[in-house]
């Protein structure tokens, strides 16, 4: 089997993850900016966290010869303090260049705010002008189907952007439908308790089509699972799926969308 | 898939889940004290199984969602509970 991690916090997994992941297939793992489960105390922690990104990280992951990419932002968690919000943005140029940077992730709405909506707004902004692709997470459980549908609108409100080069993430039954209709991709996170079990992520795929789906563990500091994908892949199998079509959604779908941005290549 | 098959490979799984649900409500009887609005969204949630065509899960995410549609003016705080309490709205 062969897989792209697209969607795993790895700051915060220990280094025999990323051996089993190599072990289990991981061709690529990308790896979105997030929140560290405490709030930084200025612009400064950011920046510290953005060299550890493109710089640290890549490293670690390179010792099992997994490349690492990676997508910068401010989370929408930290993004109620605007003026927080706008410092980090000013630093994300700088970071831009760096061979490892996929684009502007993962931002989006945490709890559906007019400060977390207006900072959205800046960062689709700062995609738009360097021309970046960009890795939305929408709000988590009763604030998903309100936040997914406010993030549509505002993506959807700027011209410049195409919703090829968009991935919607932590997409449910609820939402997927409104995401693919509106021509952006759907990210189904594997989750144990939250989000979606490897069943349900099947049943989306079967109903709503896969060409423009990728699966992911989103693996973090919480309960989760860096192995959610390649375990998904399993259970594919035992619905009777070929292996050519397990194929196509966890190695080839990713990389479809990934490659959109050159400097990702798999080996 | 046939229906069998489905069966076969995820009843065993699904009757788990079921008498989880059954021993959860029957813990929460059996609890003291005033129970949240989270129980009341939770049976809600569970008339949605009733449904005759394949729209459940669907149908029970959206039972357990916030309806409204402008963003609102603060955050109440990080963290989401799993189920929309109407006197929380603006
Ligand atoms: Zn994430």
């Amino acid at each position: 089997m062969r897989y792209i991690e697209p969607h795993g916090h790895m700051v915060s997994r220990v280094t025999d993850d990323y051996e089993a992941m190599v072990l289990a297939g991981c061709r690529a793992v990308c790896e979105p900016a997030f929140w560290a489960g405490y709030d930084r105390s200025g612009p400064e922690g950011f920046y510290d966290y953005f060299c550890q990104l493109t710089d640290y990280e890549p490293k670690r992951a390179a010792k099992f010869g997994l490349p690492h990419f990676t997508w910068l932002c401010i989370n929408p968690k930290e993004s109620e303090d605007t003026k927080l919000a706008e410092e980090v943005i000013a630093l994300i140029p700088q970071f831009l260049d760096r061979p490892n940077v996929l684009g502007i992730g993962e931002i989006g709405l945490n709890k559906n705010t007019r400060n977390e909506l207006q900072i959205l707004e800046r960062h689709i902004d700062l995609a738009a002008r360097h021309d970046q692709l960009i890795l939305v997470h929408t709000p988590h459980l009763e604030d998903k189907h309100k936040g997914t549908r406010l993030i549509l609108d505002a993506i959807k409100a700027d011209s410049r952007i195409q919703p090829g080069r968009v991935i919607i993430d932590h997409v449910e039954e609820h939402t997927i439908a409104m995401v693919l209709d509106a021509g952006f991709w759907a990210g189904i996170t594997l989750y144990p308790e939250s989000k979606t079990t490897p069943a349900r992520a099947i049943d989306m795929y079967e109903v709503y089509g896969g060409q423009r789906v990728w699966l992911n563990s989103a693996c973090d500091w919480g309960r989760s699972d860096p192995l959610a994908v390649p375990k998904t892949a399993v259970e594919m199998r035992r619905r009777g799926h070929a292996d050519e079509t397990v194929d196509q959604l966890v190695f080839q779908n990713p990389i479809r969308f990934l490659a959109q941005n050159p400097r990702f290549t798999v080996r | 898939m046939t229906r069998q098959q489905i069966l076969d490979l995820y009843f065993m799984d699904a009757r788990s889940k079921l008498i989880d649900i059954a021993a959860f409500l029957d813990r929460v009887d059996r609890g003291e004290g005033e129970p949240d609005f989270r129980l009341d969204a939770f049976r809600k949630a569970l008339a949605e199984l009733h449904r005759g065509e394949p729209v459940r899960a669907k149908s029970v995410l959206m039972s357990l969602s916030d309806p409204t549609v402008e963003p609102i003016a603060k955050a109440p705080g990080k963290g989401a509970v799993g189920a929309w309490e109407m006197t929380k709205s603006e």
